[in-house]
Formats: structure tokens, C-alpha cells, sequence
């Protein structure tokens, strides 16, 4: 007995010890979760005049991309209402707004001006019509280039070059005894990173993830020609080690001097020509290049906020998305840092404000992202709306195992013959499961 | 008759055994040497050891962009809750096995140990569902919970090994004495397994600090501890190779000390009954 | 010594640790089960309130036909038994020469048990980002100035790249069991045999490798089910790619890139099984060691 009441001692000390851990309160305090980019940590900096003006308090979950996604994607999913926003991009957005998940972003004020919004990125961040996501920043991607190395090596870059150009630009550009590789590309597996960038490029091609009836296409002509294309070039022309490099590799390749190209996201432009940089001042931009079928390479995304429909904040949530996603933060950025550096590509006006059309990069972003339509990327039709994926839930999971075997191929352990075998039967596995098929 | 140990063996054992030392403490001492340079002098080539402008600068930029403190002290608490939660729970557990031994005894304790190789990822939603349903998420509390029965099977494993090695007669001299099974425990059995417990504490201690897979996805601003700190540093627009190894320094520090402190306990305890 | 009212309080005192457990284990477990048998497509709109439709053994099925399965399975093994190996053995050689004399013994054994404490995805960063990057890193740098062609570690070398990783954080682990043991070591065995000129190959066959062999066995035992969950250093170095893929991260594909809940359970299930399987291979060849 004597032992028992020991251990009700120990039991009580144990829960009292805990029940201070399990109050935690909220009270006027939104949380946001989000990404670790440039511009998102630029943002956490100005939190502080948000909250002087509103008196709403705001804590951040910051996270690298991979595990935002995750941990963004079950809390959706198992309705845990962690969060009040969440960053989310173009892939999530109409699938979770399908869903009911998001709360429509439909009375946002008269002085935020939705209709300013890029009609592309309001159109990639609805569903039927509703936006439910605001543009944070928006992206194309482009080809950006070493003027001083294009220039020795006898070239010009066109406005809007062709693969074929491109691949001899870069093996001219090449000159592997002082370390500069004539071309950087993403060979990163991954569905946002290498596989974006291999989908983007396949629509240049001719090339199509589906046909009309949800048939995986890896076994078309087209895919061959874009794999056997881009792996030649970057054989040729690529660091080594290519099939490990993503958006990061990348840019730090660019920025040491590495690189003669890199066709990349537009917002790597403001890096590249910034204080990291150590080629800032020969940096050029062209739109990304295309093989005359009709359809570039370029892709289309946003990141945007999302208020999660279970939240209890919904009027503070949204006053903060108004807040981070109006032309004052713009403004308010480009006071404080400079018009380089705002976030880009959300919204019209900002591209008609004479003091940013100065920017290099600012008139190549607004085209690319104009010449992007996710509605008809592909050369033949195809079912799905997206260019460098398909807004379809089982995507992510199947363009990440395809992707792994394209860079499994690129590393040179299997031929693209095989990595095409099994990327079609992983998708026609996986949309069998789905059924679609 | 003491085995005579000559210099000139002792000179070479020395030399390979900091050559080896050196070697495996090589890349904790390159990423603390690497978090004092700046992101040019980070990447430069060839590598800097010693002739650089140390600056502080990187662990200025990390503490701006987030709150090491709480994130520590999250740290801390759940580390350390789940710690004393599971040592409380598996002293008596592990003294009924040592003293009290039935023939189901090792089945129970293989059957404890099994339930660690439920893999993580196979329960997430499970979990996660559990613990919206119980509004436990982004609380300490839960995670404490979680920690403990993580590493309570190797709690009472531990303390089962240490309580075995006590010898019986002891506790039955006690008994004799007129002691309580309260008395008994507190006043006989616990002074002589203090070391044992100690080091379990810390090896418990450690696994929870380092537990990266529950800390990260049942956590969201309020009891995210160091694993989500590190995780917004991980991979950031560009290679800040200078800024991820001060978070990465800011991360393991802590832990590092407290193990380099303690370790004469930890190594003495680190035996789950190997030695007879 | 084993009265009937000790008796009754020891299962009183064991019982919260039991019921604590088997509920942990229960519990989700139960829901695996039940997921695994169902159409469990979060992102199409699934969830428990709207019922999970049952759909029977297709999720085993087909976790188990898809081409990804038995060369994950091969991964685990080959990443789990190459980690065993290599810190068993080093682990043997290292924790001997630390028991010789030396000077400056107790700073060693700081810096050669450091990795222990390093969490997992720092210890994954670090190694992918500082040592292994194929332009920046410190062995890129290291094979220049030899002259050599820099190596692309995680693409060319990849699974053995991350059994070396997660070999570094264990090795301590197993030096400082081992150690202890060989401390444990009756030196004048060792030294008697030395006299009657056992050859030091002997020695150590016959003397101190049957001494070690119970700590062999804990390290093994431990370092399974640790190594057998093995996560953020797949997750930050390679993310699966380049036949790095073992069973965990295979469902943690399943459940979190293709959001298919009753996949990945069934995957989960597949797990549990092969985490016994191997217990149980364990017990049998290892377990006379352990007469706990």
C-alpha cells in the first residue's frame, strides 16, 4: 500500500510538471507557416510594423520547402488547425480549395485591389473561378546568362533562343580548365526541383505527361528526344555531378562564376545580380528557349498564403494577407531595400511603376510569366491544368519517383530507354490506383 | 607481475589513437570552425583552417531571423519532461523484473524493445489524428508523452541491467531489518543504482533531444524545439554554408557539452548489462 | 524471496509501463490495420468522419507488386548490415587501442564519442554540404589538390555515402559498449597467454573476442532497431534517389508525396513484419548471449 501512494506521488508530480506544458493559449496571436526563401524571411523582418499597426501579434513557422510541404499537407488533411495561414503554392491551392480546405479569399478589401493581381497567378491560384490563395511572389522561369563569357565566345543571345542555340552556346561557352561549365540545369530529383524542370522543358518538346485518356506518354518519341537532349547537353556542357543540383547548387554555381547559363525560376534574377553574386554586373536574360513546336520551357508558380478553413482567426488572418500581399509592402520594401528586391510577379501595377521597369530582370520576368499559360502548356492536348505538373493530387507522388529515375539516368546508372520503361509503368501504376484509368 | 609498457609504445598508441579521434571529431570541428567565416570564406578554395577574420556576424543573422532561446528551451523541457516521465515509470517496472524475475520476464522485455521498430512514418497519421483529437498538438506536453514511450523499452532495459546487478541478499537483509517495500526502494535500492539511473537519464536525455521525426511534425510555433529550428535553415535560397553551420553549432552545442561533462557517468552506465 | 504479495505489487509495478506501451503499440497499430485495408485518399476528399471505403487486401497487394518493393527491402538490408559491420568492427579495434595506455586519454574519448550527441539531420547537412559537395566541400578540395577528379559523392557512391554518415553517428556508440567490456577484461589472462607465447592474433581470436561477445550482441541488437527507422539522413541527402531507398523512406513516399494513407499502412504493416523477422533472425543467432 505504502508503495502505491509513492507512486501516486510520483504520478500527480509528473502531471502537474505536465499541465503547465499543455496550456498554451492563444489569444490575438495568428501563426504562419512558411517557406525559408529570401523574400519570406524579408517579409518575417517587417512583421513588427504589421503588428504596430493592426495589434495583431504573428508567429512563424519556418521551414525548408520539403518539410513545409509535409508538415503543411497533414495538418490539411487531418484538419489540425496548427495554423492560421500557411504558404502553400499553385500545386496545392486549387486541389485544397477543391476540397473545401481553404477559406475564399473573395471579400478581400476594395483598397487591396484583387484585379490587380497577375490574371496568370490569380488564375493558377483559384478553383472554379474563387481565389483561394494570394500571391506572394510569382515566377516564370528564363534563361539567365554571362554576357562578358557569351560575348568570348563569339555569340549573341537572341530575346528568345532555341534549344539547338542554346546547346551550342553553352558548349562554347565551356571551358572545363578554368572551372566554367557552358550550362546549369536542375537534375535534382524531386517534383519541384529536377522534375519541374525536366516537365517544363518537355512541353518544348512536343512532350506531354497524359493523353486525353489519363495514358502516361513515356513511351512517345517526344520524351526520348527531351531526355537524350537535355542528357547530351549537359554531358557536354554541365558540372559534374549535375543530377544532384537543384535551384540552390545552382545559384551558388551561377554566383561563384561557374555557369555561362543557367535557365532557372526569375526570381534567381535578383539574386544573381545582387551582393552574393560575383558576376552581378554580366548578368543577361532571355526567355527560356523552345524548339519552334509552339510552346517554350518556361513554367508558372506562385508562392501564396492560404488561410486554412478550421482556423478561428479568419478576419486576422486575412487582414494579414491583404497587409503582406499589398502594393504598400511593396512599397514599403522597395523604400527600405530597394526596388530590386521586392517580391515579384504578383501583381500588374508593379510592372507599370516606372521605377521598377528600370530593373534588368523586371520586363524578361513580366514576359516569361505572360507566356506562360498552365491551361495550354503542352504541344498536343492534354487533360490537366499546369505546366511544370499536373494539378492532379497523385502528381507530387508520382513525378517524385519518375524524377528519381531521370536522375538516375542523367548520373549515368541506367539509360534513358530504362528510366522511360519504369517511369511509365510508376504512372500507370499509380493512376490505376487512382482510378483514372 | 604489471605488464611493463615502454615508451616508444605508448608514443605510437597515442599518436594513432588522436589521429583517429581527430579524424571522427574532424567534421563537428569543421562546421563550429565554418560557422566564424564568412559565407565567401566558407566556400573558398582552398579551405581556410586558421587564417581568416573571425566574426560573429552569422550567429547575429540566425538569432535575428529566429528566437534561439525558445527554441532551446523547448528543447529542454520536452527533452527533459520525457525523461523524468519515463524514468518514473520504468524504476518499478525494471525493479519487479530484476528482483521479482517470472519465466515471462524476457519476453516482456523483447516485446518492450519490439515496440520501437513500429516505423514513424507507417503512424503519422495515426498519430497526428490522435493528437488533434486530444487537442495535443503543438504542445510540450504531448511531445514529452510521445518521447517517453519511445525510449521507455530502452529505460527499462537499462535500469533492468543495473537493478540485476544488486545483489538480492541485500534487499533481503533490509527486509529482514524491517523495512517497508517503500523504504526498501528509496532508501536501499536507489543510492546503490544512482549511477545506473544516471546514465540512463542521460542517454534518454539525448535520444530525446535528438528525436527529429515527432518533434518536427507535431509541433507548429509554440513547442517546436531545436529540430524545427534547424529544419528553416536547412535548405535556404542559395548555400549559406557559414550561416547553416552557426544554426547547425547553435543546435548541437548544448548537448554536446552536457555529454562532454557528463560523459565519465554516460560511459560508465553505457553497458546494458555487457559486462559481468 | 519471491513471496505471493511481492509477486502481486511487482506486476503492480510493472503495469504502468506494460499498459502505457501496449497502448502506444495497440493503438496505432489497430489504426494501421484498419487503414491498410481501405481507400484512404486524403487529398480526394477520404476522411473517417465521411467512412473509409474497404477495399480488402488490394493495398498489400499492391504495395508488394510495385517495382519499388523488393529493391527497397534489398536497401535496408544492405544499409542496415553495412552499418552493423562497419561499427562493430571498427568499433572492436577502436575501443582496443583506447584501452592501451596512452596520454591524453580522457580528451580522446570526448572526440571520438562527439558524433553520438550531433542530432541526426545536422550530422546529414553537415556531411552532405561541407564534406561531400562534389564543388564546395572539404573532400572536393582534398581530391584537387591530390590532383584527382573531385567525386560526386551522393550520386556515384550514394548508399555507401550514407552508410558512412550514419556509421560515424554510431561508431561511438558501439566503442563505448565495447570499451567498457574489454575493460571488464581479465588482464592477467591476457597476460598469461602473452607469456606462453600465444601470438597476439591469438589472443585476441581466443581470449578477448568470446569476452566481447555479449557486448557484440547488445550493440547489434540496439543498433537494428535503430538503423532499421534510419529517416532524415535519406531525407536531407538524397531524398530516396539513386537505389537509396529503403522500406521506411518507400512509405513515407506512400504516405506523404502520394498522400495514400492505406498504401503506405499496408507498407507500414510490411515493415513490422520484416522488423520481426529480423528480431527474430537476432534472437536466434545472438540470443544464447543474452541470458537475461
Amino acid at each position: 500500500m505504502s508503495f502505491k501512494s509513492t507512486f501516486c506521488a510520483a504520478t500527480a508530480l509528473s502531471l502537474v510538471t505536465a499541465s503547465g506544458a499543455f496550456a498554451d493559449a492563444h489569444s490575438a496571436t495568428i501563426t504562419i507557416a512558411t517557406v525559408n526563401n529570401g523574400d519570406m524571411i524579408r517579409m518575417q523582418g517587417y512583421t513588427d510594423n504589421f503588428t504596430a499597426e493592426t495589434g495583431i501579434a504573428v508567429e512563424w513557422v519556418t521551414l525548408e520547402e520539403n518539410v513545409l510541404r509535409q508538415r503543411v499537407t497533414t495538418d490539411i488533411t487531418t484538419k489540425g488547425g496548427a495554423f492560421d495561414i500557411m504558404t502553400i503554392g499553385m500545386y496545392e491551392t486549387p486541389i485544397w480549395g477543391a476540397n473545401g480546405w481553404l477559406v475564399p479569399l473573395d471579400d478581400l478589401s476594395a483598397e487591396y485591389d484583387v484585379d490587380d493581381i497577375l490574371p496568370a497567378m490569380a488564375g493558377g491560384l483559384s478553383h472554379e473561378g474563387t481565389l483561394y490563395a494570394a500571391p506572394f511572389y510569382g515566377e516564370s522561369s528564363m534563361i539567365m546568362y554571362r554576357t562578358d563569357l557569351m560575348e568570348a565566345a563569339g555569340l549573341e543571345m537572341p530575346d528568345a533562343p532555341t534549344w539547338e542555340f542554346v546547346a551550342e552556346a553553352a558548349a562554347a561557352m565551356t571551358d572545363r580548365d578554368n572551372d566554367i561549365n557552358g550550362i546549369c540545369l536542375r537534375g535534382k530529383a524531386g517534383w519541384g526541383e529536377g522534375g519541374a524542370f525536366i516537365t517544363a522543358m518537355s512541353n518544348s518538346f512536343g512532350a506531354r505527361w497524359f493523353d486525353m485518356d489519363w495514358n502516361a506518354q513515356f513511351d512517345t518519341e517526344q520524351w526520348a528526344n527531351t531526355l537524350n537532349f537535355y542528357k547530351g547537353m549537359m554531358d557536354a556542357s554541365g558540372p559534374s555531378g549535375y543530377a544532384t543540383n537543384g535551384f540552390n547548387e545552382n545559384l551558388s554555381l551561377f554566383n561563384q562564376g561557374k555557369c555561362g547559363m543557367w535557365i532557372d525560376a526569375t526570381v534567381a534574377a535578383s539574386f544573381v545580380t545582387g551582393d552574393d553574386s560575383t558576376v552581378a554586373d554580366s548578368v543577361g536574360f532571355a526567355l527560356a528557349p523552345d524548339t519552334g513546336l509552339g510552346k517554350r520551357s518556361n513554367w508558372l508558380w506562385a508562392w501564396a498564403l492560404a488561410i486554412p478553413a478550421g482556423t478561428q482567426q479568419q478576419a486576422e488572418a486575412k487582414q494579414f494577407i491583404e497587409w503582406a500581399t499589398s502594393t504598400d509592402y511593396i512599397e514599403l520594401v522597395a523604400a527600405n531595400e530597394g526596388w530590386a528586391n521586392v517580391p515579384p510577379g504578383a501583381r500588374t501595377s508593379l510592372y507599370e511603376n516606372p521605377n521598377y521597369i528600370d530593373v534588368p530582370f523586371a520586363q524578361m520576368t513580366l514576359d516569361s510569366i505572360l507566356s506562360a499559360d498552365p491551361n495550354d502548356s503542352t504541344v498536343d492536348p492534354s487533360p490537366y491544368v499546369g505546366i511544370q505538373f499536373a494539378a492532379i493530387p497523385e502528381f507530387a507522388g508520382i513525378a517524385t519517383e519518375v524524377s528519381q529515375e531521370f536522375s538516375a539516368a542523367y548520373a549515368g546508372q541506367q539509360s534513358i530507354e530504362e528510366a522511360l520503361e519504369k517511369a511509365q509503368a510508376i504512372t500507370n501504376e499509380a493512376m490505376e490506383a487512382a482510378g483514372y484509368r | 607481475m604489471a605488464r611493463a609498457v615502454t615508451t616508444q609504445r605508448k608514443i605510437i598508441t597515442t599518436a594513432a589513437a588522436w589521429t583517429i579521434g581527430l579524424l571522427i571529431f574532424f567534421p563537428i570541428y569543421w562546421t563550429i570552425l565554418t560557422s566564424f567565416k564568412t559565407e565567401a570564406q566558407a566556400i573558398n578554395d582552398p579551405p581556410l583552417f586558421f587564417a581568416f577574420d573571425w566574426t560573429l556576424e552569422n550567429y547575429a543573422v540566425v538569432q535575428e531571423r529566429s528566437d534561439y532561446m525558445k527554441f532551446l528551451w523547448n528543447s529542454v523541457i520536452i527533452a527533459g519532461g520525457s525523461t523524468i516521465l519515463g524514468i518514473l515509470v520504468a524504476i518499478p517496472a525494471a525493479w519487479s523484473m530484476a528482483f521479482v524475475p517470472s519465466k515471462r520476464t524476457k519476453d516482456i522485455l523483447l516485446w518492450m524493445l519490439s515496440t520501437k521498430m513500429l516505423p514513424a512514418v507507417g503512424v503519422l497519421y495515426p498519430i497526428s489524428l490522435i493528437f488533434v483529437e486530444f487537442n495535443l498538438l503543438d504542445t510540450r506536453g504531448g511531445l514529452m508523452v510521445v518521447l517517453m514511450l519511445i525510449n521507455l523499452p530502452i529505460i527499462v532495459w537499462m535500469l533492468y541491467t543495473y537493478f540485476k546487478e544488486i545483489p538480492g541478499e541485500i534487499l533481503e537483509a533490509a527486509r529482514m531489518d524491517g523495512a517497508t517495500l517503500k523504504e526498501e526502494l528509496l532508501y536501499v535500492l536507489t543510492p546503490m543504482a544512482i549511477p545506473g539511473i544516471a546514465s540512463t537519464v542521460l542517454l534518454n536525455f539525448i535520444l530525446a533531444w535528438n528525436e527529429a521525426f515527432w518533434t518536427l511534425n507535431l509541433t507548429a510555433a509554440n513547442a517546436a524545439p531545436l529540430t524545427a529550428f534547424i529544419a528553416s535553415y536547412s535548405s535556404p535560397e542559395g548555400l549559406f554554408f557559414a550561416k547553416l553551420s552557426a544554426a547547425s553549432t547553435m543546435a548541437i552545442a548544448p548537448i554536446l557539452i552536457l555529454g562532454w561533462f557528463s560523459q565519465k557517468q554516460l560511459v560508465r552506465g553505457l553497458t546494458f548489462g555487457a559486462v559481468k | 524471496m519471491a513471496t505471493k504479495a511481492s509477486r502481486s505489487a511487482a506486476r503492480m509495478m510493472m503495469a504502468p509501463a506494460v499498459v502505457l506501451l501496449l497502448g502506444w503499440m495497440l493503438v496505432p497499430l489497430i489504426m494501421t490495420l484498419w487503414f491498410s485495408f481501405t481507400k484512404y485518399l486524403p487529398l480526394r476528399g477520404d476522411s473517417i468522419e465521411r467512412g473509409l471505403d474497404w477495399v480488402g487486401f488490394s493495398n498489400y497487394s499492391r504495395f508488394i507488386s510495385s517495382s519499388s518493393f523488393w529493391p527497397s527491402i534489398q536497401t535496408t538490408l544492405i544499409m542496415v548490415g553495412g552499418v552493423l559491420l562497419i561499427t562493430v568492427v571498427l568499433g572492436i579495434l577502436l575501443a582496443m587501442l583506447l584501452d592501451q595506455p596512452m596520454w591524453g586519454q580522457g580528451v580522446v574519448r570526448i572526440l571520438v564519442i562527439a558524433p553520438f550527441f550531433v542530432m541526426p539531420t545536422v550530422s546529414a547537412l553537415v556531411w552532405k554540404n561541407m564534406l561531400m559537395d562534389p564543388v564546395n566541400g572539404i573532400f572536393s578540395h582534398l581530391w584537387r589538390f591530390f590532383g584527382a577528379e573531385p567525386v560526386a559523392w551522393l550520386q556515384d557512391a550514394s548508399l555507401s555515402s550514407i552508410v558512412l554518415i550514419v556509421s560515424w553517428q554510431w561508431l561511438p556508440f558501439a566503442t563505448l559498449i565495447l570499451l567498457t567490456a574489454i575493460q571488464s577484461l581479465d588482464s592477467e589472462q591476457l597476460e598469461a597467454a602473452e607469456m606462453d607465447g600465444a601470438p597476439a592474433l591469438k589472443r585476441f581470436w581466443f581470449i578477448v573476442l568470446p569476452h566481447l561477445a555479449r557486448a557484440i550482441t547488445i550493440v547489434i541488437l540496439i543498433q537494428t532497431i535503430f538503423l532499421l527507422s534510419i529517416f532524415a539522413e535519406i531525407f536531407v541527402t538524397t531524398g530516396g534517389a539513386f537505389g537509396t531507398r529503403t522500406l521506411t523512406y518507400l512509405i513515407f513516399q506512400r504516405v506523404i508525396d502520394s498522400q495514400n494513407i492505406g498504401l503506405g499502412s499496408a507498407g507500414g504493416v510490411y515493415a513490422i513484419i520484416l522488423a520481426n523477422i529480423v528480431a527474430i533472425f537476432l534472437m536466434r543467432i545472438v540470443g544464447k548471449n543474452l541470458d537475461t
